[in-house]
């Protein structure tokens, strides 16, 4: 089921990361500050493991390999329902998310999956 | 009604520099690849100072000055460091107007908060340490009358911190004051956001502090945040921030075998038994007002109050009572001390807030007041200011269950002490909660079946030294705000020593 999308901007910014990072993963992150937003890293830079579960395998045109997006299992439980599309807007700062020194930031926007789909 | 003027403005109380390089061994040192980042106001969205874009050479060259301190520094006395400390509050208590503009300037929050909570509560900080490590004694253990286990408190030595924006000089000095006061050195991140008030409180005590023992590296969270977490020169990271980089970061220590300490947020519930309307008095007054502390800081607290839990009897009432208090607050400028909510600390987390009153509606959540950002005009045009919101849901909802860090509450009924509690629980976090009750009996048993480390109990968002902050579940590991924090910045040296003259007989 198609539970992540990318809007026109996340493509052309993971583009860019890619040419400057290499391979890249999303992991959505919850609580303060930061939070509640989805951290961009190489490939492999953050550890998944059995608490992970693996939302989605985002193609991006002009990208090699798809770029895959996580979330914790528990946090995944609570979001199961929605489904996200990952976007990009002005912003300072993400942890260590790889889009902050560009002055831009991943968001999250979120819509209802259809009961089937749920 | 006051209006401080703007930071650098004719007539202001403070001002900032129109650049800052990295703290590093008592002197400014230019960031090595050159580079520096525009950091606005919150306020307004204009830029009013540049920053300087640390890397790993910068991180590097703050481990040097730090490792050069170190030694010297975790062999002072505790009544010398003890009265640095005290210095450093008196400083900052004689420049506590100027401290406070700065901060409302630089991270959006209401002047009248700074004044009255966030830099006093700092001040008060570095005095509790002061006192807390010149009352910390070792101890000692009788083995058997020959042999006597000591036990001393040694500092760690050096230690990274990573501070969050939305209390940038008081999370630094959560931070700051244990680890000074057991002995360590620090080489500390700032937050990207809120990278330049550190800096105007360490003009204020640079001189207090031997050079090197505290050292500012600012930067970009990837650029400077990673090199210095994942550094096998630093003996502990603490970190107050979200999940996906506090497991980050315990991957780093992990790496080099080192502890962390973790602030990483919750979903703080605020339960309101049918007694609190029971009359109609100072009592119902009071917790109408813990009610709406969800606006505090405009929500951007890790223990904001952000899903209100109020029983079937009153409920009708309450939340009536409840939307009327919260439509009084003043939203304006935040150096205007009338104004009760200010901007949200940066243009990314207003567009976050707003995409979770998005989805909040979507999954048929009501308003009862707010639910959109708030256009202010005039010299607040472009700033980042959201209305104070009120949703009604379940609890299943993404907006009782994710931290939104805006002023937005998430409100649902029970029915009986089980079902508060099971709602109260029902949350990956456990960071803060409140219980309001005129039953005391009630309000222990709520306090000890809530699963979080702090219990406000007839009380809400007061954050003094001396009582222990600190989260159970998502939210984190270790506690703050108390002497006990002397323990995740100290290692604990065990002397055995035998008495004896004989020998045990085994060779």
């Amino acid at each position: 089921m198609d539970r992540i999308a990318l809007t026109p901007a996340a493509a052309e910014l993971i583009r860019q990361l890619r040419a400057e990072h290499g391979p890249l993963m999303f992991h959505q992150s919850g609580g303060c500050c930061d939070g509640s937003a989805p951290m961009c890293y190489p490939l492999g830079e953050f550890r998944t493991g059995g608490s992970d579960v693996l939302l989605g395998e985002l193609e991006v045109d002009g990208v090699e390999e798809p770029v895959g997006f996580w979330m914790s299992a528990s946090q995944f439980e609570r979001w199961a329902h929605t489904h996200l599309t990952v976007d990009v807007v002005p912003g300072r700062g993400s942890g260590f998310s790889l889009e902050a020194p560009e002055g831009v930031r991943f968001l999250i926007r979120s819509r209802l999956l259809d009961d089937a789909a749920s | 009604m006051t209006r401080f003027a703007s930071p650098g403005s004719e007539g202001s109380v403070v001002s900032y520099q129109p650049r800052y390089d990295h703290w590093i061994g008592g002197e400014y040192i230019p960031p090595a690849r050159g580079r520096y980042f525009e950091n606005p106001t919150p306020v307004n969205g204009q830029p009013f100072t540049e920053i300087a874009r640390g890397t790993a050479e910068d991180v590097e060259r703050a481990l040097d000055a730090a490792h050069a301190a170190a030694p010297a520094w975790g062999r002072t006395a505790p009544a010398e460091r003890a009265s640095v400390l005290l210095k450093i509050a008196d400083r900052m208590e004689q420049n506590l107007e100027a401290l406070a503009v700065a901060e409302s300037w630089e991270n959006g929050k209401p002047v009248r908060e700074t004044l009255a909570a966030d830099i006093p509560l700092a001040i008060d900080h570095f005095r509790y340490f002061a006192g807390a490590i010149r009352a910390q004694e070792g101890s000692l253990s009788e083995i058997d009358h020959d042999t006597v286990a000591y036990h001393f408190h040694e500092p760690l030595g050096v230690v990274a911190q990573i501070i969050p924006w939305n209390f940038p000089i008081l999370m630094a000095t959560w931070k700051l004051a244990p680890a000074l006061a057991a002995g360590n050195a620090v080489v500390l991140k700032p937050a990207e956001q809120t990278p330049a008030s550190i800096h105007l409180w360490m003009s204020l005590v640079a001189d207090l502090l031997p050079p090197g023992v505290v050292n500012i590296v600012n930067g970009f969270g990837v650029e400077a945040g990673k090199p210095l977490a994942s550094n096998s020169r630093v003996a502990k990271v603490a970190f107050t921030g979200e999940t996906t980089t506090g497991r980050l970061i315990m991957q780093y220590a992990s790496e080099n075998l080192i502890p962390v300490t973790l602030e990483l947020g919750g979903k703080s519930p605020n339960i309101f038994f049918d007694d609190v309307s029971a009359t109609d008095d100072d009592f119902l007054d009071k917790a109408l007002e813990g009610f709406t502390m969800f606006a505090l800081n405009q929500g951007e607290v890790c223990t904001c109050p952000s899903r209100a839990l109020v029983q079937d009897g009153h409920y009708e009432a309450f939340m009536d009572a409840a939307v009327a208090r919260t439509e009084k607050i003043a939203q304006g400028h935040p150096l205007d001390t009338d104004t009760m909510i200010g901007a949200q600390a940066s243009n990314d987390q207003l567009e976050k807030i707003l995409s979770y009153l998005d989805i909040g509606r979507q999954e048929g959540a009501r308003v009862r007041t707010g639910g959109s950002r708030a256009e202010l005009g005039g010299e607040l045009e472009g700033g980042y200011y959201v209305e104070p919101t009120i949703f009604e849901g379940g609890n299943h909802m993404r907006v009782f269950q994710e931290e939104i860090f805006g002023p937005v509450v998430a409100v649902t009924r029970f029915s009986d002490f089980d079902d508060a509690i099971g709602i109260a629980n029902d949350t990956l976090y456990g960071l803060g909660a409140g219980v309001w009750t005129r039953d005391g009996s009630t309000a222990y048993r709520a306090g000890r079946a809530i699963q979080a480390g702090r219990v406000w109990t007839n009380c809400y968002h007061a954050y003094p030294a001396h009582a222990a902050f600190g989260g159970y579940k998502q939210s984190g590991i270790g506690r703050e705000t108390h002497k006990m924090m002397l323990d995740h910045y100290q290692q604990t040296k065990n002397l055995l020593v035998s008495y004896s003259p004989k020998k045990l007989g085994f060779f």
